[in-house]
């Protein structure tokens, strides 16, 4: 995972990047943010933008990351943060803005500014934790439940012809945006691969090429109701089957 | 009104306090009484102090929450010193004085968008079997949100009308099983109020849990000894 | 969850929001259309537990303002449907209410207030008062029911589908969290077997009878003095339905120097605290609307009328009280105003005040 040696002297295993006094973070034990997020805080410090960044977190289990960072952060309301982070960058496009939220505030709620922010190719970057259900609010639903998943407004499973397949929202950004868009979908089961995703998409906003989008599968064993090693087989194997993990749009290279 | 007595239990999120706070709701109602339960809110569910207030009475029922109870049952030190605003001159107080100290769960986080939620133990294989099920069919894993420790400060009890202390972690873990921990304290409050007979919590158990009884009848068994077990430490107290 | 139905009348112990679930299924409610959010999402958690039992229909749709938009459309294709939400989603409603208080679309949310403004607290308060009865860019043609116990949530929510489909105008039940989640015993009953009259839904659009004449609906006018006609008929209709479905309860006004006004739960308080003060010889009165839109203006007066104080007690800073001293203008009994946003209220707190002063 991390690097312990840094210029060969023992590196603090925790990002400089995060806030040292909200930690232990209050995310449960086995959730997916945790990993996620120290990606993120490990790019922010190689990438070296704290000053110059602004975080945007949603509702959901999201919200709990809005004291995470030495960032300048704004918790928003329910799909609404990236209308905030695009309000932002458009005003001040100096600022590096980072959006954070989970399935619901993008794909369900939030989809329509997802979508138009896809199509405008806003230069924000945007971070999605995708664990198949509504943590926060006691595991409803979400737009990427899973056939056949039970979750608390789906109890005897979704049936995928009353409400759908699971939402492929990486899809649907790598279709509509135009050039210079970056999208992946990475795992919290291969955290390398994800870290490179979410550098390249900061990258990618610091180029000022146009969107970056990142999907993160991710677990969630309280509301899965499952142990550590029933998790990590539902993010390696079901969540994968459902959700090709790559990279799915990469900005063209611009000769010299 | 008529009388109604006002019962306030808290302890650490994963000792059982709603469960226990439900049974006895239940039994209350079964009784042909008139019963109110609420839980907590707030954000200290995730294994922070969590907080029941119940009421029975003959008559009507005034607000779901009450500042004064008449009996006061506190479990982890934390919960001692976040009910003493509960606590009056006529309230009866029943603490639990084992030697713990709670598990160290920073429980003041900001954004918690639910409140009935205890995370599951991530290391646990099984279920544990004797918990309240949830809505969907699933069990709950709970960890243990204690540990050995000073115990109570009796500095942090308020002045009330009696002080009974029973060391229900204690008994549980090293005589009984940690299972039935919020057996025990359920006799314990029987004793302390005398508005309900015993018998009506071991129907009241057997409601929940007859089903598991049945299973293994060894469980039954030792659900009605903590049960007594609970009464009989209060009972010689009061 | 207990081996509970509605056959006969069945003693139940169970908390609010399994109480709305069952009583949409006994006002025979066709479909529920919702999203996540707290305090309410155990309404969708047992709804959709029933519905293959009882041949219900659910949807959880994207977000609050597609809730109430398809349940515009439930209605519209004359099914009884409803929704259920709190808090920002209840903001989020308030477009689709907007448009059903045009169209005189009989829909029914259930609301269960949470701490406001913006995510604030999951937990209760009565701030959803002001944008329950008034929210959106209308005048508020609407019926809203503020509830106190389970008893009525079970009772006012049947009622309020029967409001709803009598008199055509967007229909809510104002509960709140702390009503949410407890639990209390109650009577479930199915009303039709209690000789209780169900109103059915009638088909808006949709009518597939071949040769029929098309019905076309819209909620745009072009010129003031249109609307004027047309927002000038909505008043009228809905002054004939306050007539009819304004309801109250007051107890010891007649003797009272003191009264105590209240809503929804905080009237348990009051009640209790009215209690106690009688029998111990004070000369207390309580009132509660029990719609609080329309709101029973005229009865309020009539119930102040020998008092000096009133006490307006509320977990909002002046949702009621604004009410209050609307219907009370020109009165000249001094209002004392006991505002706790987002806070409970005890029974034990209101006797103090009353001590106070």
């Amino acid at each position: 995972m991390q690097d312990f040696k840094m210029n060969d002297s023992l590196a603090p295993a925790m990002p400089k990047s995060w806030k040292v006094e909200t930690k232990p973070h209050k995310f449960c034990p086995g959730c997916g943010h945790g990993i996620i997020l120290k990606c993120l805080g490990e790019v922010i410090d190689e990438l070296g933008i704290q000053d110059q960044m602004v975080f945007g977190c949603d509702i959901g289990c999201s919200l709990l990351s809005w004291d995470f960072f030495n960032v300048d952060t704004v918790q928003t309301h329910h799909g609404r943060t990236n209308p905030v982070i695009i309000g932002m960058k458009r005003a001040n496009p100096e600022l590096i803005v980072v959006g954070y939220m989970g399935d619901g505030g993008g794909y369900a709620i939030g989809s329509q500014h997802l979508f138009n922010a896809a199509c405008r190719n806003e230069k924000i970057t945007v971070i999605l934790c995708n664990n198949c259900n509504y943590g926060m609010t006691g595991g409803q639903m979400a737009p990427t439940t899973l056939p056949g998943m039970k979750t608390e407004t789906s109890p005897y499973g979704r049936d995928p012809i009353e409400t759908g397949y699971p939402t492929k929202g990486p899809e649907m950004v790598a279709a509509v945006a135009p050039e210079g868009a970056y999208v992946a979908r990475g795992t919290t089961a291969n955290v390398r691969q994800l870290k490179g995703f979410i550098k390249k998409a900061l990258e990618n906003q610091m180029a000022g090429n146009g969107i970056s989008f990142v999907e993160c599968l991710a677990g969630c064993p309280t509301n899965w109701r499952t142990n550590a090693k029933q998790t990590w087989e539902f993010i390696e194997k079901d969540q994968a089957n459902a959700f090709k993990v790559g990279e799915l749009r990469v900005p063209e290279v611009k000769e010299g | 009104m008529a009388n109604t007595i006002k019962i306030a239990i808290a302890g650490e999120g994963g000792q059982g306090v709603q469960s226990i706070a439900q049974i006895l709701a239940e039994a209350a109602y079964d009784e042909g009484k008139n019963a109110l339960y609420i839980p907590n809110f707030g954000v200290e569910q995730r294994g922070g102090v969590s907080i029941a207030f119940l009421q029975i009475s003959d008559g009507q029922i005034g607000a779901p929450r009450f500042i004064e109870a008449d009996i006061l049952i506190p479990l982890s030190p934390r919960a001692v010193k976040r009910t003493q605003m509960h606590a009056g001159k006529n309230t009866i107080y029943v603490y639990d004085n084992s030697l713990i100290a709670e598990g160290e769960v920073n429980d003041n986080i900001v954004g918690m968008q639910y409140f009935d939620v205890t995370p599951p133990c991530p290391t646990a294989d099984e279920a544990n079997s004797d918990q309240q099920g949830d809505i969907v069919a699933g069990e709950t894993k709970t960890c243990s949100f204690t540990r050995p420790g000073p115990g109570v400060d009796p500095a942090d009890i308020p002045e009330v009308k009696k002080v009974i202390a029973i060391p229900a972690n204690d008994i549980a873990k090293n005589e009984l099983h940690p299972r039935v921990f919020n057996v025990i304290v359920l006799g314990a409050i029987i004793a302390a109020t005398d508005v309900l007979p015993l018998d009506s919590i071991k129907k009241a158990l057997e409601k929940n849990l007859g089903s598991k009884f049945t299973a293994n009848p060894k469980l039954r068994d030792m659900n009605y000894t903590a049960l007594e077990r609970g009464y009989n430490l209060v009972k010689k107290a009061m | 969850m207990a081996e509970v139905s509605l056959q006969g009348e069945q003693r139940v112990f169970m908390t609010g929001n399994e109480v709305v679930a069952w009583a949409a299924i006994a006002a025979k409610v066709d479909i529920m259309y919702g999203y996540p959010i707290t305090p309410q999402n155990e309404i969708m958690h047992y709804w959709t537990r029933l519905a293959p039992k009882y041949g219900k229909k659910f949807l959880q749709t994207e977000d609050e303002i597609s809730a109430g938009f398809t349940t515009i459309g439930g209605v519209l294709s004359g099914r009884k449907a409803f929704t259920a939400t709190a808090g920002p989603g209840n903001v989020l409603m308030q477009e689709s209410a907007n448009m059903a208080e045009m169209m005189r679309i009989p829909i029914v949310y259930v609301i269960q207030q949470r701490g406001g403004p913006s995510t604030a607290t999951v937990i209760y308060s009565q701030q959803e008062t002001t944008l329950t009865c008034f929210g959106g860019n209308g005048e508020g043609h609407r019926a809203v029911y503020s509830t106190a116990n389970h008893q009525e949530l079970f009772d006012y929510t049947i009622k309020a589908f029967n409001t709803a489909w009598t008199y055509r105008f967007p229909t809510f039940i104002l509960g709140d969290g702390y009503q949410a989640k407890m639990r209390e015993p109650l009577t479930i009953y199915d009303p039709e077997e209690k000789g209780m009259k169900l109103v059915a839904p009638e088909v808006i659009l949709g009518d597939t009878t071949p040769g029929k004449k098309s019905v076309n609906i819209r909620n745009t006018y072009n010129t003031e003095e249109e609307l004027y006609e047309v927002v000038m008929k909505l008043q009228k209709d809905w002054e004939a339905m306050a007539e009819k479905i304004v309801e109250w309860d007051a107890r010891g006004c007649e003797d009272a120097d003191f009264v105590i006004v209240s809503h929804g739960v905080v009237s348990r308080a009051a009640l209790a605290a009215y209690d106690q003060l009688r029998a111990a010889g004070k000369k207390v009165g309580v009132f509660r609307p029990i719609t609080i839109r329309p709101f029973p203006e005229m009865q309020l007066r009539e119930a102040i009328k020998g008092a000096k104080k009133v006490l307006v007690a509320e977990s909002s800073y002046g949702q009621l009280l604004k009410m209050v001293q609307n219907a009370l203008y020109g009165e000249t009994v001094e209002l004392v105003p006991f505002l706790k946003p987002g806070v409970g209220i005890t029974s034990e707190e209101i006797i103090e005040e009353y001590s106070k002063l």
